[in-house]
């Protein structure tokens, strides 16, 4: 089915359904050999374009399929039980495209998005930089921009699957002038696109998201940045995104872990019927924290989607705070759960060849509470907590 | 100290500025000038501090705190000024 050539997204409400036939029948398959090589999961994504997947959360009027975050986020879950480096790529992508939905006001950035749903486009991201200490709301480089175009060289310690994507999100100072704080978003992609790769990414977990630095050098047309400042894109959409699509990718890793772990269960019961087996207890102790999870993963879903695109509530003190709860506790709650199930499932899970292995899951599971690291993230909670009324 | 002397200490103090305070006009953006949002969240601190109030929770929120004249204006629906 998925070597289907008919790309158009007609069908709504089947999106998660779709991605996760593509988990299941590409990319877990691939997962191992994407994971040994540290290689970029070229099949699924492949098969997520020719299902018209990449472009789920754009709007039906500009040729996507119109998807919502929960149907969205349902498939990074089933993706993320597959195979985490293509769920995590799939899901910086998404990150992407619904800051150019929210955000790409101009007429280019307009047409742009149309052009990404018909050609079914994946976007990396450049936001973090060499010399800001990690802190992305932060630029050293800034655009230059004469007669209508601009020009910009940053150095991009990370630019995730760079080498396999279509475009470029760049962050930059607005002027050579501008303070480091005042930041705007562009739109950097092929011809005015140059990356020159610095190192090598070989790494724990996540190995298929070919994170590796460069020195990014772009010229483009001055209509193709983002008319608002980043900061506000970032408060509006970015982050609350980035946390919610994250949290599904761990959700799936969790999901896949406590699955497992309850087959061991249930062979162990099989075998010495009316015993139930010493770990039943832990499995129902961790399924216990996994509905927490999922329910966690939901609701945050919904508080996103009730504040809609109403600024003062995006930006509320309180909507911050809770957005990176929902990071702080998903990346926690991943490793917990995964390092239960390995108690559950015993040296099963710790041999890397039996069906019961966990060698994988813990592995990009250790990830999460890096990719913008938790105490970051608790340091600015910190911060706004020091203002924030109770309701 | 008028009010506005204050709201212009409490920036030149805490907000971080990238230019003199004393160069800005009532209504420059001060996101623009520099003030990141976690001075933003100092200055807000330092006011309350200085002026004695909390400011609501609807006015926690960018708008309240992008211009010296927002500021004021928060400022002087907060002291009944």
């Amino acid at each position: 089915m998925h070597t289907s050539n008919v790309a158009p997204m007609t069908r709504a409400g089947d999106v998660a359904a779709r991605m996760t036939a593509i988990a299941d029948e590409v990319a877990g398959p691939a997962a191992a050999d994407v994971d040994d090589r540290a290689r970029f999961p070229t099949e699924t994504i492949e098969a997520l374009k020719a299902e018209g997947l990449l472009a789920a959360l754009v709007p039906v009027e500009f040729g996507g399929g119109g998807a919502s975050l929960e149907e969205v986020s349902q498939g990074l879950v089933s993706l993320g039980r597959r195979c985490a480096s293509s769920a995590m790529v799939v899901a910086m992508h998404h990150i992407q495209v619904a800051c150019l939905v929210r955000h790409g006001r101009s007429e280019a950035l307009q047409n742009y998005l149309q052009e990404l749903a018909g050609h079914q486009y994946l976007l990396a991201s450049a936001t973090t930089e060499v010399g800001t200490g990690g802190d992305v709301r932060s630029s050293v480089c800034a655009l230059e921009v004469t007669d209508g175009h601009f020009r910009l060289e940053k150095q991009a310690p990370v630019i995730s699957y760079a080498d396999d994507s279509d475009a470029v999100l760049v962050t930059a100072r607005r002027t050579a002038d501008s303070p480091e704080s005042d930041q705007v978003i562009v739109l950097c992609r092929p011809p005015g696109l140059e990356l020159e790769q610095v190192g090598e990414w070989n790494a724990l977990g996540f190995r298929g998201t070919c994170s590796t630095g460069f020195v990014l050098r772009a010229t483009g047309d001055a209509d193709e940045v983002f008319p608002e400042s980043y900061a506000d894109i970032s408060t509006h959409t970015m982050l609350p995104m980035a946390h919610l699509m994250w949290s599904s990718v761990w959700l799936g890793i969790a999901s896949d872990a406590v699955d497992l772990a309850r087959r061991f269960v249930q062979r162990e019961a099989r075998r010495k019927p009316g015993t139930t087996p010493p770990a039943a207890l832990r499995l129902a102790e961790v399924t216990v924290v996994h509905q927490q999870f999922v329910d966690m993963v939901q609701s945050s879903l919904a508080r996103f989607a009730a504040a809609g695109t109403d600024a003062d509530r995006l930006s509320s003190i309180g909507f911050g705070v809770g957005m990176n709860a929902l990071k702080v506790s998903s990346s926690t709650l991943v490793v917990d759960i995964v390092r239960e199930c390995m108690l559950i499932c015993g040296l099963a899970s710790y041999r890397l060849d039996t069906p019961f292995s966990l060698g994988r899951h813990l592995r990009d599971a250790m990830g999460a509470s890096l990719m913008v690291n938790n105490d970051r993230i608790m340091a600015n909670n910190a911060q706004m907590l020091l203002v924030l009324r109770g309701e | 100290m008028t009010v506005d002397e204050t709201i212009r200490q409490v920036l030149a103090d805490h907000g971080r500025l990238a230019v003199p305070v004393d160069s800005l006009s009532d209504d420059t953006d001060l996101f623009g000038a520099g003030m990141t949002s976690h001075a933003s969240v100092n200055v807000m601190l330092a006011l309350e501090d200085a002026f004695d109030f909390e400011f609501s929770e609807k006015m926690l929120k960018k708008s309240t705190f992008v211009s010296i004249a927002a500021i004021r204006s928060g400022v002087l629906e907060l002291t009944g000024g």
